[in-house]
């Protein structure tokens, strides 16, 4: 008996310590976050409480509800644009090929160097380059183009992150069950359709919810990219956050905006778990 | 027969595509090493001028960036925090992983513990920063040693989930055994369970390194006051300063993706699979 007694206080002296480390980082400055969004603290000197005054605005702030249309925006078509490309690629890279492991490993470059470093590459190419070859101005001067711009680094990133796991997704389909196709005459687009697709369900799910939750807290694309402009037309909520949190002297104000996010975030991934998760079951 | 021969068969077609298709991935870093390579003066405003190879092969650049940016010590402070980070990462998450694991079955408060970490993970990182910049100025940690805290505990509930899983794996009988020969819990998981959970350790490592490696945001507000770099915040103050001298500029940037590219040169495979795993997990 007291063998289990020991066992049981060492489990418990194993958890706290690291407990409490996590209390203090993650869940203390949540509550203090949720605390501030009742306040009109500008990150210095006193502050009163103003109550719901700092939601009341957020929903009449015109540039917080651009930032969150244009998150959206930016989400929705990235994860699509993503989606599409690294489904294709993962195809091409699983089927009899030349070179597959070269190939392989340099699609997935992209995925391992730094996003705002690769910002800044693209922040020239679109800026110089492009625009010497389309004899138009640069996009990302374009209030109408910036957030096309920022979807393909966006994009050209997250593809080859995608593509590994819609590869793994592919290697798990068993070599009978095209067998079976086959015998049916399924090729191409019904095949996929109907074989491949259905069956790597599960890893369509994980792609969608890992695109979209990266891409709503996008912020070193758009640091490197356009730093909110042109007229603050791609300004992520995550940028916006940050901007007038840390330097605009909106702590308070923009800790309201954060809550908000955040609810956002957790609705949005437990939706998409729900929805995919009933989705899987069919199989 | 004549099927199975067809689908054994290389796809040409495939391949070229494939290959053509590489130009996108390579490019970006071709223009950003023809530029690093060049002099003001050879950079001519047609693009031809911008993409030519440059006339004479210097890496003044490269030596000029180094010195401008203080490369040797933002590198060594990128290397300490990921290092430091890792360590640290292994060893707690996987005790947290070990005891969540076992026990949430059996224990309402584990479960509890389980559940109240994992949802960790929908927290932004918008909603903490602020808070987190004004808490560790208070604690006296707003340089390195906050920025590590911040991401060890940022990387623990999907760290956790991932060793709790792989944990399902291994045989209860073998701790059983170590204990009837009289070994206490502690020594048990550090002889036995931790270096059984070797596969996950590297897939944790390398799902760990490169999202505090290339990580930007969180240094960028905790430690901006401290008169520190890491690599991507070097670049970044880089761009402020000196932003109009691209050929410095991409001297600089190739050299903060260099160390990276390098580390996946050698680890492809253990990249590879690391990613692979901690997604579908």
């Amino acid at each position: 008996m007291k063998k289990i007694n020991d066992r049981e206080r060492t489990y418990f002296f194993m958890t706290l310590p690291i407990l409490a480390l996590f209390f203090c980082f993650n869940t203390l400055p949540l509550i203090k976050g949720v605390i501030y969004s009742f306040t009109n603290f500008k990150g210095y000197g006193s502050y009163d409480w103003v109550g719901l005054r700092n939601y009341v605005d957020l929903f009449q702030d015109v540039r917080v509800g651009k930032s969150y249309l244009f998150t959206v925006k930016l989400a929705v078509t990235s994860t699509i644009v993503v989606n599409v490309l690294s489904l294709l690629l993962a195809l091409g890279l699983s089927s009899k090929i030349k070179f597959k492991s070269a190939l392989r490993g340099l699609y997935f470059i992209p995925n391992i160097l730094g996003a705002l470093v690769v910002g800044y590459i693209f922040n020239y190419f679109f800026t110089y380059i492009l625009p010497a070859v389309t004899k138009t101005t640069s996009m990302l001067a374009s209030t109408s183009w910036a957030w096309v711009a920022i979807v393909a680094v966006c994009a050209w990133q997250s593809v080859a992150m995608n593509t590994i796991i819609y590869i793994s997704g592919i290697q798990t389909v068993p070599e009978e069950v095209y067998e079976a196709g086959a015998i049916d005459g399924a090729t191409g687009w019904f095949k996929f359709k109907n074989l491949t697709f259905p069956l790597i369900m599960p890893f369509f799910t994980i792609n969608m919810v890992l695109c979209m939750k990266n891409f709503l807290m996008v912020f070193d694309q758009i640091m490197a990219l356009t730093k909110g402009g042109p007229a603050q037309s791609t300004e992520s909520i995550s940028y916006l956050i940050y901007n007038n949190g840390m330097a605009g002297g909106q702590f308070g104000f923009q800790s309201a905006n954060a809550v908000v996010f955040f609810v956002l975030i957790v609705a949005l991934s437990v939706a998409q778990t729900k929805f995919g998760s009933s989705k899987e079951e069919q199989l | 027969m004549k099927r199975q021969n067809k689908t054994e068969r290389v796809s040409w077609p495939v391949t070229i595509l494939l290959i053509l298709g590489l130009v996108t991935v390579i490019f970006p870093l071709y223009m950003a090493l023809m530029i690093a390579l060049k002099q003001p003066s050879e950079m001519t405003n047609s693009i031809a001028g911008i993409l030519s190879l440059p006339k004479t092969f210097s890496l003044d650049n490269f030596r000029e960036a180094m010195r401008v940016t203080d490369f040797w010590r933002s590198l060594f402070n990128s290397f300490l925090i990921t290092a430091v980070n890792l360590v640290i990462s292994i060893a707690l998450h996987s005790v947290i992983g070990y005891v969540l694991g076992r026990n949430r079955g059996s224990s309402k408060f584990y479960s509890f513990v389980y559940l109240y970490i994992v949802s960790g993970m929908f927290v932004p990182f918008a909603i903490l920063m602020m808070p987190l910049v004004k808490q560790t100025a208070q604690m006296g940690i707003a340089n390195i040693v906050g920025v590590i805290c911040c991401y060890v505990v940022f990387y623990m509930p999907m760290n956790m989930m991932l060793y709790s899983g792989y944990l399902v794996n291994i045989p209860l009988s073998l701790e059983e055994a170590a204990r009837v020969d009289g070994a206490s819990t502690w020594k048990t998981y550090w002889s036995i369970i931790f270096p059984i959970m070797k596969p996950m350790h590297a897939t944790v490592a390398v799902l760990t390194a490169l999202g505090t490696w290339n990580d930007v945001m969180t240094p960028l507000v905790i430690m901006s006051g401290s008169g520190m770099n890491t690599l991507p915040l070097a670049q970044m103050t880089f761009q402020t300063q000196f932003g109009t001298n691209y050929n410095l500029a991409f001297a600089s940037y190739l050299l903060a993706l260099l160390p990276i590219l390098i580390f996946y040169l050698f680890c492809q495979k253990q990249i590879l699979n690391g990613v692979v795993n901690g997604a579908v997990k």
